[in-house]
């Protein structure tokens, strides 16, 4: 009973770090990986929403959120991907299978597939923003009659960049999907497009008038896709950002993710570009 | 088989010009195809056409000597590839080579420019849908200049 109780205290306790074990590490570019994680009690799953993200805590160095990259519809496996940038992600990428990080999580809200439904869907990734957009890619993919046009532009600066390759290669092959990708310099081995996500936008296959728009990458990135989503004639309440700052907490109370009037871990991190417009173009916020 | 004004009309570039305008530059045009890897030009020859890209996708690339050939952009379908031809002293400042198959309507400099010296109506619609081109593949480069997937 105590040891039942115990366990319960460290569910509901969101300041305290559940230990998973690393079951399989995967790089996806010179400089990202993806590690694959299950909790050490067995009895334990871990659901959660398209767009969440989780705090993980490398023992001893430190604790950065991270966003899920893995589908929902499969929540015995935790899934992130990340890159190795700072600290506590360079120690991440040392570890081996086996290992242990904690986890606390998921927070924040999702993305909105449900709301999405009946209309087109286009997802515009940058570089590392592959990874939080893909679970909504899954959940759409996995009710795909529910949608119009689905399309995904992904964007990164090199062909070496690009992450989640053979999965991008499966998708291209799906008649339901339309998937463009660009790069922003290459050699000549290279037979695809060149040039920023945005210019993508222009000639992609969907009603602006009937879409809903999930963007997710740097701000300057998010910023310029959804002027051109706009220019498209999508409304600001139709594209939805995920938004990053420096979250410590993840529930709100540190104060660190203040972006504007909300927090970006309570409040967000998805949020509608009506709602940070004019935030995003502010220099100190 | 469709004149070369029909297709210039269905084409972004000239989208609403008026029609005695699309005679006079059509007059200056012809179709022209290009295979994948067969270059349309190379930086510093003579820029003596400008393309209507009606079909496939062109590489626009400088040559590096670390790195080879650099692709700096793509054009497609509904794109226009040059506008060396309007500034002298008229030559490519890249190469440009088809990644596909590339169908397109080809137009004379010489031509073009003779009608517009001669029409400054004409001349000025040109440019300022040249502007509109350029103002995009500035905006397009220092999106690329600003890393954005920093």
């Amino acid at each position: 009973m105590v040891e039942l109780l115990e366990q319960r205290e460290q569910i509901l306790d969101p300041m305290r770090p559940e230990p998973f074990v690393i079951q399989r590490v995967g790089r996806e570019s010179y400089d990202t990986f993806t590690v694959e994680l299950a909790p050490r009690d067995p009895y334990r799953t871990f659901d959660f929403a398209p767009g969440q993200f989780n705090m993980l805590y490398a023992f001893g160095v430190g604790e950065i959120p991270i966003s899920i990259s893995g589908d929902p519809s499969h929540p015995e496996r935790l899934v992130h991907t990340t890159r190795a940038v700072g600290t506590v992600t360079n120690a991440m990428s040392n570890l081996k299978v086996g290992d242990e990080i904690g986890v606390r999580g998921p927070f924040g809200n999702e993305w909105p597939v449900n709301q999405a439904s009946g209309h087109d869907v286009v997802l515009v990734a940058g570089g590392i923003g592959l990874a939080p957009l893909r679970p909504a890619l899954y959940q759409v993919l996995r009710h795909r009659e529910r949608y119009g046009k689905v399309v995904l532009l992904y964007g990164t600066r090199s062909p070496e960049d690009i992450l989640f390759r053979s999965e991008l290669e499966r998708w291209r092959a799906r008649f339901d999907l339309e998937v463009y990708i660009t790069v922003d310099y290459a050699d000549s081995k290279w037979h695809s497009n060149v040039g920023v996500v945005t210019k993508l936008i222009p000639k992609a296959p969907f009603d602006p008038l009937h879409t809903v728009a999930m963007i997710c990458g740097p701000e300057v990135m998010m910023r310029f896709t959804a002027i051109e989503l706009q220019k498209r004639g999508v409304s600001n309440d139709n594209i939805y950002v995920s938004m990053e700052r420096n979250m410590k907490c993840a529930v709100g109370f540190c104060g660190h993710c203040q972006f504007g009037p909300v927090f970006i871990c309570k409040d967000g991190p998805i949020f509608t570009y009506q709602q940070v417009q004019s935030w995003v173009t502010r220099w100190v916020v | 088989m469709k004149a070369i004004e029909t297709l210039l009309a269905e084409h972004d570039f000239f989208k609403d010009l008026e029609p005695q305008y699309l005679e006079l530059i059509a007059g200056c045009g012809k179709n022209v195809r290009f295979d994948a890897g067969q270059y349309i030009f190379h930086e510093g020859e003579s820029a003596n056409e400008f393309y209507v890209i009606r079909y496939g996708q062109v590489a626009l690339e400088a040559h590096d000597h670390r790195r080879g050939q650099v692709t700096l952009q793509t054009l497609h379908e509904g794109d226009v590839l040059g506008w060396s031809w309007l500034i002298p002293p008229y030559r490519w400042h890249y190469n440009a080579r088809p990644l596909t198959l590339v169908r397109a309507i080809a137009l004379d400099a010489t031509c073009l420019r003779t009608k517009c010296d001669e029409d400054h109506h004409l001349g000025y619609e040109l440019l300022k849908r040249f502007a509109t081109v350029i103002v995009d593949r500035l905006d397009a480069t220092r999106l690329q200049v600003l890393d954005v997937y920093g």
